[in-house]
């Protein structure tokens, strides 16, 4: 047995986000490990390279007990996390990246010869399609995945561990990948392998460990399971929705959208969800929309007039809305007070001839902050100091003061609470009511069956399904996950 | 506008001001005299005037290397229109709205082509410095009116008239920065502009104003060179930039954006003045002020920086 993990535990500041990690991987064995966002997978993963410690469990490596301190410490054992292309170096080349950070030197200098040679020797071994001297910036994304595979391969590991390799890839170069990885096992290395796709399991895998909660669900061979199976394991509980709100008859249409491979419409009053995998297309329909990234071959109509959004600028002034699911990054100018972030997008309301009236800014502001029972001790403290979910409603309040006729809302409930999540949702019902459209883009397939009247599911960049309310989160990810 | 959450912090570069001010009256009998007082104010004024425009500049997370070709830009243009119509308003009109259109050349290149500030203003201290010297053929512009004097080295009262300009400005650029739309957004986009985007902002437009705005203080700061002067220098302001920086940042601007205030560049200016005034008055070597000045920066950051790691913790 190469290696044994049983009940790993782990938490980050009073969250679990590991309880019970247990899998063990042969030689030669390519061990698929699934579960849906959050469920632990990445977590495991690093404790096992190095990159995180546990706070609990055995971890055994070849019949014996280790604890990693760093990812140096794992490639001492032989074991290799293969990263996604993003932390390679665009500007060097093939065999640059192979050697960054243990370059083969011949006294003080480089040894470029030696380090070209080398990667090609990896390269050739493999029969990779890649050259070792082109920049890496020039490389497909599947050839970046390639170089990072012969990092891997450089240090001789006994164990790779892949996070997502094919999430950014296209079909033909997934198979590339998928021969990579058989080459790899017919060399009698162990392969972690973790996916969403569930479809690739088939494929690949010769085990299949299930991750759900911090939990290993199941651990079985690939051929003694089913993809249905499967589905139900990381789902798990059969959670049947309580609706908590009171459906209103939807009534005229707000929201338009009509882009290649995903079409549908919001309607006053409603809250529709969205669902699918990371990497789905989700904050790529709602940046699009909202102007981020205008796409020129489609058409959004706002209360049945076509507008032309090519900024966010225009989609504001048309009408919508977003909460972004990064607030510290594009939600809130963080080193700045709760007035000041609330009012940012309707500055234009408090101004008389661009002097901002500040003693009506502090009175609405004050007002939104009873309103959403913001938790501060003034409006004048500063975002950066409040907690997440408090820097949530700023983020809602700043919308709500613009009063728009649609909100996107891309995962709202990301890093808060149990409690804030409920006054979230509270406050999206309000918006509803309000005679709002409201757009719910979520990870959190209970919370979307709790909060939408009907939910969109987005597969591969295009919207696959809609279904109604009364769905299950078996049929969300049926949708999501297969072809 | 953003509330500070160390006085300390907030009162340094004053207390530092302060601080300074007692120490050189207690050390040189000559420095509170009223002309001792009257002259640090006239060599202040022109950096400490261009620091305002550097300070939304800087606010905004941007940077201007430009000011000091700028300035002598304004100055050679202002000077030439000043000779030949025997108009001093018009010949300041002139300097001022050069100062503007250039300051509005940077910031369309900046918002529009999306080049870094840093290098946008790092061509253009080339290229305009250049043009000064085409269009004057490198030589100095004389033969003002004898009026135009009284803007750099007139006096009100016992006052100099730059006193009164610089407190003018002072007034204009704070309400500016802390009661404008426009300085507000100037916070909002050096304290995040992504954010600032997603809040629908036009972001593009307000850089190009506050570039514009730099420009133009930068082109009256150019007009009041000239008049002290009597002449219109087309080699006036090399590396004026550093000091307008430097005096933006040891009152508290930050080089990253979203924090700095008019008062604060205005002390800070004050702080740098002060420092050559006195190093004068006691006779130390000049060459040793330049190591006295970058090592104050330096320490003022320091502290600064230090003060955001306590607060991190």
């Amino acid at each position: 047995m190469l290696l044994e993990l049983s009940s790993i535990r782990k938490s980050f500041g009073g969250v679990h986000a590991l309880l019970d990690g247990t899998l063990r991987v042969d030689s030669g064995q390519v061990h698929a490990l699934v579960g849906e966002n959050g469920a632990g997978k990445s977590t495991l993963m690093k404790i096992v390279a190095g990159m995180l410690r546990r706070d609990g469990g055995e971890m055994r490596w070849k019949g014996e007990s280790v604890d990693f301190a760093q990812p140096a410490d794992a490639h001492d054992v032989g074991i290799h996390m293969v990263h996604q292309e993003s932390l390679l170096a665009p500007h060097l080349t093939v065999a640059q990246n192979v050697f960054l950070g243990r370059e083969r030197m011949r006294g003080f200098r480089l040894d470029r010869r030696g380090m070209i040679d080398g990667a090609k020797e990896i390269l050739e071994a493999h029969r990779f399609p890649v050259k070792a001297d082109s920049r890496v910036e020039t490389l497909s994304p599947a050839q970046k995945q390639i170089v990072e595979i012969c990092r891997a391969l450089h240090g001789n590991p006994s164990l790779l561990i892949f996070d997502e390799p094919t999430s950014s890839l296209s079909d033909a170069e997934t198979s590339e990948v998928f021969r990579t990885v058989d080459a790899l096992r017919d060399k009698g290395i162990g392969i972690i392998y973790i996916t969403h796709r569930l479809v690739e399991l088939e494929q690949i895998a010769d085990h299949v460990t299930i991750l759900r909660d911090g939990h290993t669900i199941q651990s079985c061979p690939a051929a003694d399971t089913t993809t249905a199976e499967i589905v139900h394991h990381m789902v798990g509980r059969d959670i049947s929705s309580s609706k908590q709100r009171h459906k209103l008859a939807p009534g005229e249409t707000r929201l338009k959208v009509s882009l290649p491979g995903v079409r549908f419409e919001l309607r006053a009053g409603e809250i529709v969800g969205m669902a699918g995998l990371i990497g789905a297309g989700r904050t790529e329909v709602c940046e699009t929309i909202f102007g981020i990234t205008p796409e020129e071959s489609g058409t959004i109509a706002v209360n049945g007039k076509p507008v032309d959004i090519r900024s966010p600028n225009d989609a504001v002034a048309s009408g919508i809305a977003l909460v972004t699911e990064d607030r510290q990054r594009t939600g809130l100018a963080i080193d700045l007070s709760i007035r000041t972030n609330t009012t940012l997008a309707n500055l234009d309301a408090l101004c008389t001839a661009e002097v901002v009236q500040v003693s009506k800014e502090k009175a609405v502001t004050e007002q939104l902050r009873e309103k959403l029972q913001m938790q501060a001790d003034s409006v004048e403290q500063k975002a950066s100091e409040l907690s997440g979910g408090n820097q949530q409603k700023v983020v809602i309040a700043k919308w709500m003061f613009r009063d728009t006729d649609v909100v996107l809302f891309d995962e709202p409930t990301r890093g808060i609470d149990v409690g804030a999540k409920a006054e979230v949702f509270a406050l999206m019902d309000e918006l509803a009511k309000q005679g709002k459209a409201i757009l719910m883009v979520s990870s959190e397939l209970p919370e979307l069956l709790q909060v939408a009247d009907r939910i969109l599911v987005m597969r591969e960049g295009e919207l696959v399904a809609e279904l109604p309310h009364e769905t299950t989160q078996q049929e969300i990810m049926h949708h999501a996950v297969t072809q | 506008m953003p509330k500070e959450s160390s006085v300390v912090q907030r009162f340094l570069p004053f207390i530092s001001l302060a601080a300074l001010f007692v120490i050189l009256s207690i050390a040189s009998p000559y420095f509170l005299t009223a002309t001792n007082i009257s002259s640090v104010i006239r060599q202040t004024v022109v950096i400490n005037i261009m620091a305002l425009g550097m300070t939304l500049v800087i606010v905004s997370g941007g940077i201007d290397l430009s000011v000091g070709s700028i300035l002598a830009f304004s100055g050679v243009v202002g000077t030439m229109t000043m000779v030949s119509t025997d108009s001093v308003m018009l010949g300041i009109l002139a300097g001022i709205v050069s100062g503007a259109l250039w300051g509005c050349a940077n910031g369309l290149m900046i918002a529009r082509m999306r080049i870094p500030p840093f290098i946008v203003t790092l061509g253009t201290l080339g290229i305009v410095r250049g043009l000064t010297l085409v269009i004057s053929g490198g030589l100095p512009v004389v033969g003002l009116p004898k009026e135009h004097g009284f803007l750099g080295e007139g006096t009100v009262g016992p006052a100099p008239f730059v006193l009164v300009v610089l407190v003018a400005c002072v007034i204009v650029a704070h309400f500016v920065l802390h009661s404008t739309k426009l300085g507000r957004y100037t916070y909002a986009i050096g304290s995040n502009e992504a954010a600032a985007v997603y809040a629908g902002i036009p972001v593009g437009r307000f850089k190009v104003a506050i570039y514009a705005i730099c420009g133009l203080l930068t082109g009256l700061a150019g007009m009041i060179e000239t008049s002290r002067l009597m002449t219109g220098q087309p080699t006036a302001g090399v590396t004026y930039e550093l000091q307008v920086i430097a005096a933006v940042v040891i009152g508290g601007g930050s080089l990253t954006g979203g924090e700095g205030t008019v008062i604060g560049t205005l002390i800070g200016a004050f702080i740098m003045g002060l420092l050559s005034n006195g190093s004068d008055l006691l006779g130390i070597n000049p060459y040793w002020q330049q190591v006295i000045i970058g090592a104050i920066i330096i320490l003022a950051v320091a502290l600064d920086v230090a003060r955001k790691r306590r607060f991190a913790s």
